[in-house]
């Protein structure tokens, strides 16, 4: 016999992204290119999952997610990535 | 597109920044891949993720108790298995979740042998609710339910010690692992995914709000777990410790001295004393797992 579950709830999948978690952020971490090495690594430790590879291969965060951690500035071997003050 | 930019785990969920549990989710679904099905206990990484009507999650997810994390689990990995069906089951939770309010289930679950894995995230204490000790909270370590003051220097008792207890069930593998080394995590993941039978993987994830240090540390933090021996990151298979990290140790009080909840330790005058005690732990661990590379002079 099937009983319909008459509890619960349900979210359509990856909607956290109407959550703009910019807005949270104090610091902005700013990619300098010149000695970045493209090794990745801060596109694989970021915990938002917002540092995206662009055509060239360079990491570029996408800020309207960045929350601003400054994890990525400070894990980057080459320490390219800054963080600098937000103007708001 | 690259592993981690076709992600399983959105951004916009609202995790502190910096949160480790929010790494983990994403190195666990990128080692689990799409065909996953995530069973989920209460706790940060759920409340975080699931605001209704939101979620970060790409796969399905399923959000019941704490208490019957894994007899849900159980009971989906029961139903494909019926069905013929391929996809992996995980079982996720926290340190609270895990060692001690879904134990019971946990125990049920693994002794009667489903095929699933079952990983808990350790913050080392119940960090969604506000900082209360668990089973997992470190000896010495201050929270709100444990506080360091005039009478006490924080937490009493030791860590539990759930992979033995989970290996003790017959488990045919049972990993520890950290959001330090990555590519590790997503290994010991993939691996328990591929083993038959109940395993289980234990992330060390610092939380940056429940242990007091800034955010952009919590990877060094998480790497000092390991270098101190307070964290050891191993395998056990069918009971046997198979792989065992070696690091040059550093003294105990490089961890400790990071965090607010050691801050005890050294303030208003250094504990010699309790900071030799958490030394002989992370001496015991060195002992039994073998983890010291011992430089020629
Ligand atoms: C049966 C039950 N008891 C208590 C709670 C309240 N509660 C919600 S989250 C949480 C903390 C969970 O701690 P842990 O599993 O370590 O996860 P963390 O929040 O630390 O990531 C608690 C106690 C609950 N939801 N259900
Ligand atoms: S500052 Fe934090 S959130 Fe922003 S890109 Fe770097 S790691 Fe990601
Ligand atoms: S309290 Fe700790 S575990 Fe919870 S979201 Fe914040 S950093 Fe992560
Ligand atoms: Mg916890």
């Amino acid at each position: 016999m099937i009983m319909p579950l008459g509890l619960g709830c349900s979210s359509r999948p990856g909607t956290s992204r109407v959550n703009r978690t910019g807005s949270w952020r104090t610091f902005r971490p700013v990619f300098l290119r010149d000695k970045c090495t493209k090794c990745r690594l801060c596109i694989q430790l970021c915990p938002e999952g917002c540092i995206m590879e662009e055509s060239e291969g360079f990491p570029v965060p996408d800020y309207t997610y960045c929350k601003g951690c400054g994890l990525c500035a400070e894990e980057c071997p080459a320490e390219v990535i800054e963080m600098q003050k937000e103007e708001k | 597109m690259t592993d981690e930019q076709c992600s399983l785990f959105e951004p916009g969920h609202r995790a502190c920044g910096g949160c480790a549990a929010a790494l983990a989710a994403r190195a666990i679904l990128d080692a689990a891949g799409p065909d996953t099905i995530i069973v989920s206990a209460t706790g940060c990484m759920e409340v975080f993720s699931t605001p209704y009507p939101e979620t970060a999650w790409k796969v399905p997810w399923i959000h019941s108790l704490f208490e019957n994390n894994s007899a849900v689990a159980s009971g989906i990995t029961a139903a494909l298995k019926k069905q013929g069906r391929k996809e992996k089951v995980i079982a996720l939770g926290g340190d609270g979740a895990t060692f001690d309010i879904g134990m019971l289930c946990l125990s049920g679950a693994f002794e009667r042998g489903h095929d699933f894995v079952y990983i808990c995230y350790d913050n080392e204490a119940y960090m969604n609710t506000g900082i209360q000790r668990s089973g997992a909270t470190p000896y010495d370590a201050s929270t709100t339910t444990s506080p360091a003051g005039k009478c006490s220097t924080g937490n009493r008792r030791p860590k539990k010690d759930l992979p033995a207890i989970l290996a003790a069930h017959g488990a045919p593998y049972v990993a520890t692992a950290t959001i330090a080394y990555l590519p590790d995590l997503k290994k010991k993941v993939r691996k328990a995914l591929d083993t038959e039978g109940p395993c289980y993987v234990q992330v060390h994830a610092p939380c940056c709000t429940g242990w007091g240090f800034e955010g952009e540390k919590t990877l060094a933090i998480a790497r000092l777990a390991v270098e101190t021996g307070l964290f050891v990151s191993y395998e056990m298979e069918n009971g046997v410790v198979t792989r065992v990290k070696k690091v040059v140790r550093k003294p105990v009080e490089e961890y400790l001295k990071e965090q607010r909840r050691f801050r005890h330790l050294f303030r208003p005058k250094r504990n010699d004393a309790e900071i030799a005690k958490i030394q002989a732990i992370a001496d015991r661990n060195a002992e039994k797992f073998g983890i010291d590379i011992n430089l020629k002079k």
